[in-house]
């Protein structure tokens, strides 16, 4: 049975008439597929099949080796965007359901542009961003902000390739909710170390990754505050 | 846990003071904020707005069948677009800051931030929307986030297998009992006044189940924990009890943005700024839209109808009073 109805087709299409260059989307499943790998491969499937320029390709965790290495894959179900072949760091561990299907639509729209869509003074606040930052951002289908956090990120990075964005799927995966003390959704965790809640405004949000960047540099490797 | 709670949370943000005058501050980002902010860049307004949160309640909305032109379209997507679009224009934005006030200054209008920045310009339109009633219980601001939920749809499902309660005895508190039964063993439902205000048929669901412990004129006091929430004190006819639960789900009701205004515009006894048919307010120059004025229905299509009036009104003024 088909997991995307007629109605939903219909507005994918229309949001799908934006698409500009090819985007690639990676689905990882295996063999015995997980609790939510089959939903998450059919759902992608479906989602391939309504716009030409969507590339699908789905490989088995266990036995596709190299990619699960060059993706750095660390559970399934997981998805890459990729815009054409390049990777810009954006993953998502989960089943993008609910509120979340709008935050994968809006990462393949902007991988498809090859533009961020961020007004230039964020940009310009981004630049300064020149240390690896890795982003957790967790997430749950029926939290309302939680696009706009994961929104936000996943343009950071498409901007800033010293960004890597995992959007995690935060009732899939429990104990990592639990290992991150998560209570509440949208929290973003930056370099397994420090962290925020809520969906801040983009200037905000930035504002937390340049204090975490400086941090990192006074104090690389130790932890900075309450993740 | 919802949206952010910017001060708290960036207190390492040094304020800034901005000494530039604009034509019109726009306060608030929700549907009027952002719709005024468009009407005033294509007015070539030098504008500047000054948000807490881009969204406001339309963020909360989960799916949108009644704003024109999109069949159905969630609430955060429809914000993304409204945001989008205002990205277009080249707009100051001080966002994540409250207002805490606003004065006139000699012509001008006078907005302090509570990071304590200074915003001038000759015009206003104040769109600061509504927020989520707070309990005003011991530890409840220090426990938001470890327990204390404003958005049980953000926050809910982490307190699975665990004792909660909700506060408040209208439709949002009730929902909030009915999805929290599905996951809880014990849900208290904590309402301070004699009797329930939601729906019958949501008060014959919820209270037929036998895991749901009711209480009426009962005043929550305390929330009390160490990194968590691990009780709750309630004022009741029988003296205090403590009651030991994980989570706090607060469902009180709205409350308009309009504290930085008293004493500065005329509100009515809710606190919602009067304004007339035009958007004017009690001070001239200064104009109200949305949520948080008394315009009649609380609608995403009325609120950035209201903000789109209060810019063109507002561009009226500064005409007529040869300001631009």
């Amino acid at each position: 049975m088909a997991i995307l109805d007629e109605k939903v087709k219909k507005q994918v299409k229309e949001e799908f008439k934006k698409l500009k260059e090819p985007v690639k989307l990676i689905v990882f499943s295996q063999e015995v597929e997980c609790a939510y790998c089959k939903e998450t491969r059919e759902l992608l499937s479906e989602l391939a099949e309504l716009g030409e320029l969507i590339l699908l390709e789905v490989y088995d965790f266990e036995k596709a080796k190299e990619k699960v290495e060059r993706y750095k894959i660390e559970r399934i179900p997981a998805i890459v965007v990729l815009a054409g072949e390049e990777d810009f760091g954006f993953r998502y561990y989960g089943v993008p359901s609910g509120y979340e299907f709008s935050t994968l639509l809006n990462v393949i729209i902007m991988a498809s542009k090859r533009e961020s869509g961020l007004n230039l003074k964020v940009k310009e606040e981004l630049k300064k961003i020149q240390n690896q930052l890795e982003l957790k951002i967790f997430v749950i289908p029926t939290c309302p902000h939680c696009p706009k956090a994961a929104i936000s990120a996943s343009r950071f990075a498409f901007e800033n390739r010293n960004l890597k964005v995992s959007i995690i799927e935060a009732s899939e995966y429990p104990y990592l909710a639990q290992r991150y003390g998560v209570m509440g959704t949208p929290k973003v965790v930056i370099n397994e170390m420090m962290g925020f809640e809520g969906a801040l405004p983009e200037p905000l949000f930035i504002q937390h990754l340049l204090h975490a960047q400086e941090h990192l540099l006074e104090k690389p490797g130790m932890p900075v505050g309450r993740a | 846990m919802g949206s952010g709670n910017g001060a708290e949370q960036n207190k390492h943000l040094e304020g800034k003071k901005m000494l530039q005058i604009y034509d019109l501050m726009i306060l608030g980002g929700g549907a009027a904020g952002l719709s005024a902010g468009v009407y005033s860049a294509r007015k070539l307004l030098k504008t500047c707005i000054i948000a807490k949160e881009i969204g406001g309640q339309v963020l909360l909305t989960s799916g949108v069948e009644n704003y024109m032109g999109f069949e159905f379209i969630s609430g955060p997507e429809l914000i993304q677009k409204f945001e989008d679009q205002l990205n277009q224009f080249p707009i100051e934005q001080i966002l994540g800051e409250r207002v805490e006030r606003l004065t006139r200054q000699g012509e001008k209008f006078l907005a302090i931030t509570e990071q304590g920045k200074e915003v001038l310009a000759k015009s206003v339109v104040v769109a600061t929307g509504k927020r989520s009633r707070e309990l005003g219980a011991t530890g409840e601001k220090g426990f938001a986030g470890r327990g204390v939920s404003y958005c049980a749809t953000c926050d809910g499902p982490f307190f699975k297998d665990m004792p909660v309660a909700v506060i408040g005895g209208g439709n949002s508190a009730f929902e909030t009992a009915m999805d929290m039964l599905k996951l809880c063993p014990v849900v208290y439902l904590v309402n301070i006044m004699d009797k329930w205000q939601a729906d019958e048929i949501l008060q014959e669901r919820v209270l037929s189940d036998p895991k749901l412990k009711p209480m009426l004129k009962s005043k929550v006091k305390e929330i009390k924990g160490d990194d968590k929430v691990r009780s709750m004190v309630v004022e009741t006819k029988q003296g205090d009890k403590e009651l030991e639960v994980k989570g706090v789900f607060v469902e009180v009701g709205m409350i308009p943005n309009s504290e930085f205004a008293k004493g500065f515009l005329e509100l009515n006894s809710q606190g919602e700024i009067i304004v007339d048919c035009h958007c004017r307010t009690s001070v001239a120059g200064v104009f109200g839209a949305g949520d948080v004025t008394t315009v009649p229905e609380k609608q995403i299509i009325i609120s950035a109808g209201e903000g789109a009036k209060a810019v063109l009104s507002a561009y009226r003024w500064l005409i007529a009073n040869q300001k631009i």
